[in-house]
């Protein structure tokens, strides 16, 4: 299950992360729910224990960190569901992973163009 | 019999989603996006296909990492989208034609290509957003729609050169079907982009424009790619040219470019669309008869 071709600041979404990331992507599964959302901003820590997360992915929730979610096993296509509740779109979760302004990522973005 | 009229691949950004809703066409920002389909909405005007089969990637909304099939087909008469959870405004119900999705299962199994059926299939925005940017009029979509999904997500991806051939297999289960139906292939998602990790943000002008080209004459060409060379080369989530790849497939007649447009960025995503035309011996004859 392990990738041997690495690329730099990339993780490859294989089997083994889908292993360790299961509950987190559960949980951000089941946002697809107006209802469920509700009920995670009502008590994020509770809904994390419901999901049975890892210490590592609720630490990782609590802090809205991006990147230890990822770590923790996290697949983006489900972490934009949790973004998507904190009103985080794809450039404001870009900019925090690059550790960059959401303006300078944006650029950065554009800058691809030219 | 049935025939293939041309293939179409567009980007299907869920930012599309929101800015369509909003009005948001001739907005500085948008514009030179939606400008690009115009050719597109003269071509369908023209060529109008009876069914379109739209081959894309779920994003969570139907399949879960509990089971992910590497290739699925719808097989229902009527298909929903849903509450994605990021803010998109839910479509209206697309139909399907069941009749004519068991006969491409039938055929894509029986050679070899192990496909997951779908009686009952959620869409997602990868679905929806490309029909919607090519039918702004729904009124004016074709009646039937046949979803067919590839895994996108969950490594190991099936390779460009899995793809190509899977797409090749549904364009001959489509041109095996009796009745007389003009057939749209389209393909969505791409092109080159990249949500998640330190390279977030990643966009690769050149190797999009390299496909844009080889996907017209020589789709062999993007075959020698692995998928990680394709992660690599395109983003994490630019490997969503695989949708492309076996939509290209799908194209058995001799193909050309009728218009393609290609703009960065649109979210975090280099945008593109191609329009190409499929002229299968059989049509050609058919069309001089007619």
């Amino acid at each position: 299950m392990s990738s041997p071709h690495q690329i730099p600041g990339t993780t490859i979404f294989n089997g083994a992360e889908a292993q360790k990331g299961l509950a987190l992507n559960k949980m951000c599964f089941s946002f697809n729910s107006a209802e469920n959302r509700a009920e995670f901003v009502r008590n994020p820590e509770a809904y994390c224990t419901k999901f049975g997360l890892t210490p590592e992915q609720k630490a990782a929730v609590r802090a809205k960190n991006v990147l230890a979610m990822i770590e923790a096993g996290g697949n983006v296509y489900y972490l934009a569901k949790l973004a998507g509740i904190y009103g985080l779109n794809v450039q404001d979760i870009g900019a925090q992973q690059t550790g960059m302004s959401v303006d300078a990522f944006k650029e950065k973005l554009q800058a691809a163009g030219r | 019999m049935a025939t293939i009229i041309g293939g179409i691949a567009t980007t299907h950004v869920p930012a599309i989603g929101n800015a369509i809703a909003k009005g948001l066409q001739n907005d500085p920002y948008w514009k030179p996006f939606f400008d690009g389909f115009k050719s597109a909405h003269t071509w369908l005007e023209t060529n109008r296909p009876d069914v379109v089969v739209v081959v894309y990637n779920d994003h969570g909304l139907n399949f879960f990492l509990d089971k992910i099939p590497t290739f699925a087909v719808g097989a229902a008469d009527q298909y929903q989208h849903a509450d994605e959870g990021w803010g998109l405004p839910v479509s209206a119900p697309f139909p399907g034609d069941a009749e004519f999705s068991w006969h491409i299962i039938e055929q894509l199994v029986g050679n070899e290509f192990d496909v997951t059926s779908c009686q009952e299939m959620l869409v997602d925005h990868a679905f929806t957003i490309p029909l919607a940017l090519l039918w702004p009029d729904a009124a004016k979509r074709p009646t039937k729609i046949i979803p067919v999904e590839i895994n996108t997500v969950q490594h190991p991806l099936p390779t460009p050169a899995r793809c190509l051939k899977f797409g090749q297999t549904i364009g001959r289960a489509i041109e095996s079907y009796a009745p007389d139906l003009k057939v749209l292939v389209v393909g969505t998602g791409g092109l080159s982009h990249q949500l998640d990790g330190e390279r977030a943000g990643f966009i690769n002008k050149d190797f999009d424009l390299f496909c844009l080209e080889q996907l017209v004459k020589t789709p062999e060409a993007l075959t020698r790619y692995t998928i990680p060379q394709l992660v690599e080369l395109a983003g994490s989530q630019g490997v969503e040219l695989l949708n492309w790849i076996a939509m290209r497939g799908a194209l058995t007649g001799r193909v050309s470019k009728v218009h393609s447009n290609y703009h960065i960025p649109i979210s975090n995503t280099a945008s593109a669309l191609l329009v190409l035309d499929n002229h299968p011996a059989k049509q050609t004859e058919l069309r001089k008869a007619g």
